[in-house]
């Protein structure tokens, strides 16, 4: 059996693993954003708290991806919960770098006028640092994205959903007819999805960066 | 204009202190002065003088370590910051503008705040861009970058006088646009001010910006200290100290000059014939004036030619081709200083005077305007010496005071010999 074949042949199983990976990885990053932006904007003010939040990320994302879901499996068991809680974790160095320093970039001279007219701290920070610290924060999400569509591959290790199966399975079988097609078609899957999710970032960040501030 | 009537508010700032902790001195040391309403003051100084520090404790976004601030008669050294400020306005150097919203949302958003509705929003959005000489339909959508400095400046006063507040605070808003726009904005300033009768607080450390926007300058010394409190005029004329007069620098005296219209001095009428008028009636003119020359009108009445005597006999009757065209003229607004300039450069040392539409009203040459300025001078030092005399009885009245707490328990006097 050829690759086309195979894919023909296959293409149910391999579009529900592809929507499965789409979908892990979307909702992790939807969690890892709310997260990542939430303590960004906790820890921003304090040079101590926001190295903290830095390094603290940073060293999650030193753990290799499978040690990390091997460990969490005597803690939380096999299947979702570990893919889950590992990709959001991974998910959350870049977004909360980039909050920090797209919140920390913002010209003191403008928050001292938004002060100056009479905001308040909540709403200087919904209108007028989140708005002008978004670009950075939305090329964060973008950077973890596609490094969580890497890492949600070995998700299959503990059973995860995704187009890791396909080609851990492949993996598994080396040698055997489909082995090859197999590891193929789940890594091309991968780079397919994240191309998708990239052009759909481009989309989002026309659509909500305004346009005083694009570049 | 609908102005909703809220028109300037005092100004009380009593022993305001800042000082940071770490610091042996304060910032700003036991500052006191009052501000009248609907009136301009400049704070003007060195760099860290504390003038900023000042201004901004004025709005709480320094908060004070000691002393009141009363607006309007009001304390509002305790109030909620977010209220007060909501009633101040406030602009910066370069504007300050929010990059991400358009220029009708960067003037909306104190309304906004307020909880205006829409329409009045929009409206009064308008007003503020008629009011500071942008045209809202061209500028409304556009976004600050695709400003100039000058309009971004602009809008960030409009936007400061959004909520129509009695009090303007101003933060060096000039300091970062080029001169010839400066200008034009101190200008626009001035004319503001004429329509809104608002009390501002002005920081500069341009001694002649100062002197042409404020009604009264503090000059400020390190800590904030009040070198003098006093009008443009007699801080020229008569400046406190040293350090002030430093600060006034060279030309004190021609700075004056800008100080004073054209129309607050005298101006001579000259003998002035027009050129419909018959050329016999010129002739008799000439003859009949004490001068040597006259000023011929075109039939608009504004300034057209010096006429000389004899230049009619060499020109062989042709108006047309007889005198010296009139090639500057100042209107009656226009500076001394502006009038002097006008003035050197005429080759008779004279230049006629119009009025709003061109029309002539009469002349000044050296000698009226080296009058003026003499007598002008004098009467200004006559005033600051009668000010001077005041403080000194203030201060003397107040140093007793504070002799006679002294006596008491423990005086809280500050180091009152400073000055």
């Amino acid at each position: 059996m050829n690759f086309w074949e195979y894919l023909v042949n296959r293409h149910q199983q391999l579009l529900t693993d592809a929507y499965q990976h789409a979908s892990v990885v979307f909702q992790c990053m939807v969690v890892a954003t709310a997260l990542g932006v939430l303590i960004g904007v906790v820890t921003y003010r304090s040079e101590w708290a926001g190295n903290l939040a830095t390094t603290t990320t940073a060293t999650v994302l030193t753990v290799p991806a499978l040690a990390l879901i091997g460990l969490l499996i005597p803690l939380v068991g096999l299947g979702v919960p570990p893919t889950v809680i590992a990709l959001t974790l991974y998910g959350l160095l870049p977004v909360v770098r980039n909050a920090i320093v797209g919140l920390r970039g913002v010209d003191p001279a403008l928050v001292d006028a938004a002060t100056g007219i009479g905001m308040s701290r909540p709403s200087r920070l919904l209108r007028i640092e989140l708005p002008l610290a978004w670009p950075p924060i939305l090329t964060g999400i973008r950077v973890s994205t596609q490094m969580l569509m890497g890492i949600a591959a070995i998700a299959a290790y503990a059973s995860g959903p995704g187009l890791g199966n396909v080609i851990f399975r492949g993996l598994a079988s080396l040698g055997s007819a489909n082995a090859l097609n197999q590891v193929l078609a789940g890594t091309l899957g991968i780079v397919i999805l994240a191309l998708l999710f990239d052009a759909a970032y481009v989309l989002i960040g026309r659509l909500t960066i305004p346009r005083g501030i694009r570049a | 204009m609908p102005e909703t009537g809220d028109h300037g508010a005092s100004i009380e700032l009593e022993s305001l202190t800042k000082r940071y902790p770490g610091s042996a001195q304060p910032a700003v040391d036991n500052v006191s002065m009052e501000i009248k309403a609907g009136e301009v003051v400049v704070f003007v100084g060195p760099s860290g003088c504390g003038k900023s520090t000042t201004l901004k404790m004025i709005n709480r976004l320094i908060e004070p370590t000691g002393g009141r601030i009363r607006i309007g008669g009001e304390d509002v050294t305790d109030m909620d910051p977010v209220k007060l400020r909501r009633k101040v306005g406030y602009a910066i150097q370069s504007a300050g503008l929010f990059p991400h919203m358009t220029v009708a949302q960067n003037i909306g958003i104190v309304p906004r705040m307020l909880g205006w509705p829409r329409a009045r929003i929009k409206e009064r959005t308008e007003e503020l861009l008629d009011l500071v000489g942008l045209d809202p339909g061209e500028f409304q959508g556009r976004y600050p970058r695709r400003l100039s400095g000058g309009q971004q400046q602009r809008v960030g006063v409009a936007r400061a006088l959004a909520a129509d507040p009695p009090v303007l605070l101003m933060d060096e808003p000039f300091g970062a646009v080029d001169p010839i726009t400066r200008d034009h904005l101190q200008d626009e300033l001035i004319r503001l001010q004429h329509e809104l009768h608002k009390t501002i607080v002005f920081v500069t450390h341009d001694f002649d910006e100062a002197i042409k926007i404020g009604d009264r300058i503090a000059v400020l010394r390190e800590r904030s200290h009040i070198a003098q409190f006093d009008t443009p005029e007699a801080i020229l004329t008569n400046p406190a100290d040293d350090f002030v007069s430093g600060f006034v620098g060279a030309g004190a005296a021609l700075k004056r000059l800008n100080l004073t219209r054209v129309r607050d001095v005298e101006i001579t009428d000259y003998p002035t014939v027009t050129v419909d008028d018959p050329l016999q009636q010129i002739f008799n003119e000439l003859r009949t004036s004490g001068s040597n020359e006259i000023l011929l009108l075109d039939r608009r009445g504004r300034p057209y030619k010096w006429l000389r005597r004899g230049d009619l006999m060499r020109a062989r009757g042709s108006l047309a081709r007889a005198g010296t065209l009139v090639n500057d003229t100042v209107t009656r607004d226009a500076t001394l200083r502006d009038a002097l300039e006008a003035v050197l450069t005429d080759n008779a040392g004279r230049v006629a005077v119009t009025g709003r539409r061109g029309e002539y009203t009469g002349v000044v040459d050296m000698e009226t305007l080296m009058n003026s300025v003499h007598e002008m001078l004098e009467a200004d030092r006559l005033d600051a010496l009668e000010h001077q005399h005041e403080l000194q009885s203030l201060r003397a009245s107040q140093t007793h005071a504070e002799q006679e707490g002294a006596a008491g328990p423990a005086g809280v006097g500050g180091p009152g010999g400073e000055r």
